[in-house]
């Protein structure tokens, strides 16, 4: 699993990996704030991404997406695991080397920052309301004191150009934006200090069907100039499915599954992803839909049932999910999967 | 509800057979602020007949909540209504004998909001679903509770009489008791799919999940038997599982009750397999109106063909770029002279498009387009 060609037939190693990452988040309760339970929010994810490739990750709200991802960067503290980024931050001639994020200083993984961005899902709350486009755009610049006066002034309004803004917009506010256009902003942010690895936090939607397309196909622009990498977290299969090369379905804390994006969409191998698959609306009013509907809520990641947590609502479950978690195994060459039966069963694509 | 089942089966082919419920006829609603006035519904017309599902699709800020809400008298404050009508058919909740068919045609542009009429109608004739089940649920209410107003607002329960010929007719009327209501509400909960509703029922909104919160405002919303129901963007808020629940039992109980549905979204996967005709709406105008198949299949309005082709499609990759509309939603105070599109509009004529405003035009049976393409 070194190397492959993705989609656009670029080769790709891999970026950043990461194995059995935990996050559990403390309920605590009483006076003495006493932690009296667990909330599992990510649970054992393990995945990779090769440079130049995006990687979906899709889930129902409340699965750990989000979490996940800020764990990566150290948003949040993860609680286990390990997250291997090749970074040239860290060395003095900016040889790319493996580090495990988790193990550096504050001040180290301040530096790798600058080549892990974000995008986040809400424009409005992302971008404050008292900066300027220009003051926002620099900002990375200056924290990372890489702001040179008259130079990157250049370097804002080429950010502009492209990503679809005008250069006489970098004196206004963000409330003077469409959300769309906000959306433009954030991403000229992220674009700031040359990443390699941009974490795209449901980066579309909030955005109108029509500002949605503009963005997706800015984005994979960006990819292709910028030889950018992608995390995409989204909830929209067909969004993921558009712009991913591979993409990794989460469950209640864990990923279920993850191959490549035409893989997963075509032969997928949990029956969740199925379930998943066959929920989505389609644009066609002649579709003769026959989705299986899932019974019940997703499990409470505070409470999740025994064995595997998909069980109660999966119509395959045998006694042993009940009983034993299933593994994440490579079941076939880049096709992982979490679930006792994933062989056996013989599940139905789009 | 008089209609029986099989009717609906037949009707389903032929929607021009059911009986009308409300007709909009050029509606205009407008807020004046302080930069002008805001036309966000100009010009609406359209009808939805008994049992029919209408959809209403556009982005954000193109009109379909403010026209939900002028139906139900309900528009926020500066916003009015200038023009139009919308004829609502009403029969007779609670007839009394012979009086069955009765229909009468209630003009609610002309009602009071604050009147005693239409709060008959809001609510217990014509229910509303909201897109965000959190804001929407009081909470310092339980479910029961919510159920229970609608209920005992809306709901008159028959007393049989014994009539002339010694026949048990529905003489009279009278008000749900608590108990009753209660049974009502764990009846609707246990309806909408919700595990354990005798429990549920004294639940509060933060105790229930998102799906669970808006399968109980789609119970308030049918405990009162509506005629029809405006669901504003019901499952936006909810993850693919969930919405395919919520759709799956709307479709259900529009077939057990025969209600109508104008259904409000901005998702086209959605809307393909909910309505039977729909409304295509951008700046406030409708810029097309059709079938659900000949929508899809054969839209006219390069506005519809656009947005048709800019939403990303499960299947197999192409690896293609998405087609998208170019520029953006223009500023409602200042929009575009001629056909408000035009400055997006990839089939743009310079010196038509930009001058003359399109007239609502029909290019077929039911199906009607604003756009100087299809004008002789």
């Amino acid at each position: 699993m070194s190397s492959t060609t993705t989609k656009n037939g670029r080769i790709g190693d891999i970026l950043l990996e990461v194995k059995g990452l935990k996050k559990y988040f403390p309920i605590q309760r009483g006076l003495l704030r006493r932690t009296v339970g667990y909330v599992k929010a990510v649970d054992d994810v393990s995945l990779y991404v090769r440079s130049g490739e995006t990687l979906g990750l899709v889930g129902e709200s409340g699965c750990g997406k989000t979490t996940a991802s800020r764990c990566i960067i150290r948003l949040y503290e993860p609680t286990a695991g390990q997250v291997f980024f090749k970074t040239r931050a860290l060395s003095p001639d900016g040889t790319p080397k493996m580090v495990n994020l988790l193990e550096l200083s504050r001040e180290e993984m301040n530096r790798v920052r600058q080549e892990i961005a974000m995008i986040f899902q809400d424009p409005i709350n992302s971008l404050n309301p008292r900066m300027t486009v220009a003051d926002i755009i620099a900002e990375p610049m200056v924290i990372h004191g890489k702001y040179v006066k008259g130079e990157s002034e250049e370097r804002i309004i080429e950010l502009l150009r492209r990503v679809g803004l005008r250069p006489d917009h970098l004196r206004r506010y963000p409330h003077e934006f469409s959300g769309g256009q906000r959306q433009r902003i954030g991403i000229a942010r992220a674009l700031a200090l040359n990443p390699s690895l941009v974490l795209c936090d449901e980066p579309v939607s909030a955005l109108d069907v029509s500002i949605q397309a503009q963005t997706l196909n800015l984005l994979q622009d960006l990819q292709e100039e910028f030889k950018l990498s992608y995390i995409f977290v989204a909830h929209d299969l067909s969004v993921v499915q558009h712009i991913s090369d591979r993409v990794a379905v989460m469950y209640v804390g864990k990923v279920v599954e993850m191959a490549g994006a035409e893989e997963l969409y075509n032969n997928p191998m949990h029956p969740y992803t199925e379930a998943l698959l066959s929920a989505v609306p389609k644009p066609d009013p002649l579709y003769k839909s026959d989705r299986i509907i899932m019974q019940g809520d997703v499990a409470d990641p505070s409470n999740p049932p025994s064995g595997c947590y998909f069980h109660p609502r999966c119509q395959y479950a045998v006694d042993l999910c009940k009983q034993k978690a299933p593994e994440f195994r490579e079941v076939k060459p880049d096709h992982w999967v979490a679930c006792h039966r994933a062989e056996e069963l013989k599940l139905r694509g789009i | 509800m008089t209609t029986t089942a099989t009717q609906v089966e037949h009707t389903q082919t032929q929607t021009d057979a059911r009986p009308l419920l409300l007709e909009v006829q050029d509606l205009k609603v407008e807020f004046t602020i302080r930069g002008g006035v805001v036309k966000a519904v100009d010009g609406l017309t359209f009808d939805i007949k008994r049992g029919q599902t209408m959809g209403i699709i556009g982005e954000s800020g193109c009109g379909k909540s403010v026209t939900a809400r002028a139906i139900l008298r309900m528009i926020p404050k500066p916003g009015k209504i200038t023009g139009g009508r919308i004829l609502y058919y009403r029969r007779p909740r609670h007839p009394k004998p012979g009086e069955e068919d009765k229909v009468e045609v209630i003009d609610v542009t002309k009602l009071d909001p604050d009147g005693e009429v239409i709060r008959q109608i809001r609510g217990g004739e014509i229910a509303m679903i909201f897109q965000e089940p959190m804001s929407s649920l009081t909470p310092v209410y339980t479910a029961g509770t919510h159920i229970n107003e609608a209920v005992t607002l809306h709901r008159l329960l028959p007393i049989k009489k014994l009539g002339d010929q010694m026949v048990e007719r529905i003489m009279e009327y009278r008000r749900v008791t608590k108990e009753e209501a209660r049974a009502i509400a764990i009846e609707m909960l246990r309806r909408v799919g919700i595990p354990k509703p005798e429990q549920r029922v004294d639940s509060y909104p933060h105790q229930l999940s998102g799906g669970q919160r808006q399968r109980v405002m789609i119970a308030i919303a049918l405990s009162t038997e509506p005629a029809m129901l405006i669901a504003d963007e019901p499952t936006t808020a909810l993850d693919v599982s969930i919405e395919a629940q919520i759709l799956d039992l709307m479709r259900d109980l529009q077939r057990t009750t025969n209600m109508a549905i104008m259904f409000i979204t901005h998702n086209l996967g959605v809307i393909a397999s909910m309505a039977d005709e729909i409304v295509v709406m951008y700046m406030g105008k409708q810029v097309e109106r059709a079938k659900v198949v000949d929508l899809f299949y054969n839209p006219k309005h390069p506005y519809t063909k656009a947005l048709l082709q800019s939403v990303p499609r499960l299947g197999p990759k192409t690896g293609q770029r998405l087609a998208s509309i170019e520029g953006m939603v223009p500023d409602p105070l200042n929009l575009p002279t001629g056909c408000v599109f035009h400055p997006r509009c990839p089939a743009f004529v310079a010196g038509k498009c930009d001058k003359i405003v399109p007239k609502w035009t029909q290019v077929g049976e039911n199906h009607w387009v604003r756009c100087l393409l299809y004008e002789e």
